[in-house]
């Protein structure tokens, strides 16, 4: 448990990552997912529970741990101050990297930033400042990565581009926690996802198991005026079906089962997705 | 530990040039402004070779307290440098004696040169110098580590105007650099016993004109100095960047 004064951001959270695979953290903002991962890099010490990465206590054995993970954080923080090889160059020192040269030649090549070694970070653009960001958390090949919400706030190209490279790590056998509130990239890359919300896991499984023990087979969306969802939701609402709220429309979750009426003809029949999970869990709105 | 120096040593581009050249300003402006018009002789010493044993405190102070107060807080605050650096196995002490080495050791390197500028004045060499660089680096380890503490106290740099005001401007002045503190009120002379820069500025001068037995003390205060601060920067520190 992690208490902020009266907020309690983390609360009971039980979480076990098994080794090899990529576990998402799902959750709506404020759910607790980057206080986890402080807790993790134990630069947050819990005020109750234990906590064990890799073997290590925490926070006793931080150091031991820490030098065996890598962790790309959500915001941004390469040294502005320095060249880009100096960024990947100082943290190879600092994971007492035996061939540094080498470890930062590799880094380049990963981060498709060779012609730029000598570039300060400013100059940059957003999604070579994130590959460098994610080159710079693996530069000691660690075997496991901590990604806090890799691909906030980039574009959709390079999103794409990130995960594939994401997924290329988790391929190759590296254990990943990461945390996101994008349900397309849960989907993409997590075996497991878990859903947090208020500090706690509330649900956890492989992305289609979840989906078929929470939503069902499939959904259906209405789109029409608000006084005309309310009517759909009424109807839907009193043959015990779930109704959430997607954007302009009212999402029926489990519309396989709905029996006469309450799926009006003109909604659109799709399958279920994590997304419908994550509204029906969280009762927040998904991005 | 060394490795981390090494690591943070290029975290700073030099500043060399003002670092330099402000001691020197200073030097010409009191030394040979006041000194030519006003001041005779202090101490038995000419006002060049008084102020110039002296401003080597000053270079220490300015090279340590104010760039450990903005770098800190800086990396701290806007950059996340300290973020990042403490999600490698890295940790708070660790980081805090990094930084401090680097900013001693810059300022035992700056601090000599109001001594040089002094010597191009008229300023005998004396072997005693040799040790200057260390006491320099001594002192400004004891302010670096003030200034880190400083920085991660605050919750605005605004609030450094108060500390520069409080505390930098008047060890500055009251250190026996510019003139000798034994003319002052007693009080402020029990005071200054407990300013490092008076020390330093002594053992300075102790230096280029011969050590007294007192001058031990004197380093030993500074040590001391260095040491309490440390831990006080790694506590502030330890509490400003762990949750």
């Amino acid at each position: 448990m992690k208490k902020f004064g009266a907020i309690t951001a983390v609360d009971g959270l039980d979480l076990e990552v098994p080794k090899g695979i990529c576990l998402g953290l799902l959750g709506p903002n404020g759910a607790g997912k980057s206080t986890t991962m402080r807790l993790l890099t134990g630069q947050a010490h819990a005020d109750e529970g234990s906590i064990t990465v890799l073997g290590h206590e925490l926070p006793d054995q931080g150091k031991e741990a820490r030098a065996e993970m890598g962790v790309v954080p959500q915001l941004d923080n390469l040294d502005v101050d320095v060249a880009v090889e100096d960024n990947l160059a100082v943290f190879a020192r600092l994971y007492r990297v035996k061939d540094v040269k080498a470890a930062v030649d590799r880094g380049l090549a990963m981060s498709r930033l060779e012609g730029r070694r000598r570039a300060p970070v400013d100059q940059l653009s957003g999604g070579m400042r994130r590959r460098l960001l994610l080159a710079r958390g693996i530069i000691h090949d660690p075997p496991l990565l901590l990604l806090d919400e890799p691909t906030v706030g980039l574009d959709p190209q390079i999103r794409t581009e990130l995960w594939s490279r994401i997924d290329s790590l988790r391929t190759r056998g590296t254990t990943i926690l990461m945390s996101t509130h994008y349900i397309e990239e849960a989907e993409r890359l997590a075996d497991e996802v878990a859903v947090m919300a208020h500090g706690k896991i509330i649900s956890r499984g492989k992305p289609a198991d979840l989906v078929a023990q929470h939503a069902g087979r499939e959904t259906a969306e209405v789109y029409a005026a608000p006084e005309r969802l309310a009517e759909v939701r009424a109807r839907a609402e009193a043959q015990g079906l779930r109704v959430r709220p997607a954007g302009p429309a009212v999402a029926i979750v489990g519309s396989e089962k709905a029996t006469d009426g309450a799926v009006p003809p003109e909604a659109i029949r799709r399958a279920a997705t994590l997304e419908d999970v994550f509204v029906l869990l969280t009762g927040e709105e998904a991005e | 530990m060394s490795r981390e120096v090494a690591n943070f040593r290029t975290f700073w581009k030099g500043t060399t040039f003002s670092s330099v050249l402000e001691p020197v300003v200073y030097l010409l402006a009191f030394g040979l402004g006041l000194g030519a018009t006003v001041v005779d002789r202090v101490d038995g010493l000419s006002y060049v070779e008084y102020v110039g044993t002296g401003m080597v405190a000053t270079a220490v102070i300015f090279s340590s307290a104010l760039p450990a107060m903005f770098g800190t807080f800086v990396k701290e605050r806007f950059q996340r440098t300290y973020d990042a650096i403490l999600a490698a196995p890295v940790d708070v002490e660790e980081l805090v004696t990094a930084e401090m080495l680097w900013i001693g050791l810059r300022a035992g390197f700056y601090g000599n040169f109001p001594l040089i500028v002094a010597m191009i004045f008229g300023l005998d060499p004396a072997p005693g110098m040799l040790l200057v660089p260390l006491f320099a680096f001594v002192t400004a380890l004891g302010f670096a580590a003030f200034g880190i503490a400083v920085a991660a106290s605050v919750s605005k740099m605004d609030q450094f105007n108060y500390v520069t005001t409080l505390f930098i401007t008047p060890l500055f002045l009251v250190a026996g650099t510019f003139f000798p503190i034994d003319q002052l009120p007693q009080a402020v002379q029990i005071a200054s016993q407990l300013n490092p820069l008076h020390h330093l500025v002594e053992l300075v001068r102790g230096s280029a004109f011969g050590f007294e037995g007192t001058d031990l003390l004197r380093f030993a205060f500074l040590v001391v100095f260095a040491v309490t601060l440390w831990r006080v920067a790694v506590h502030q520190m330890e509490k400003r960047l762990i949750d």
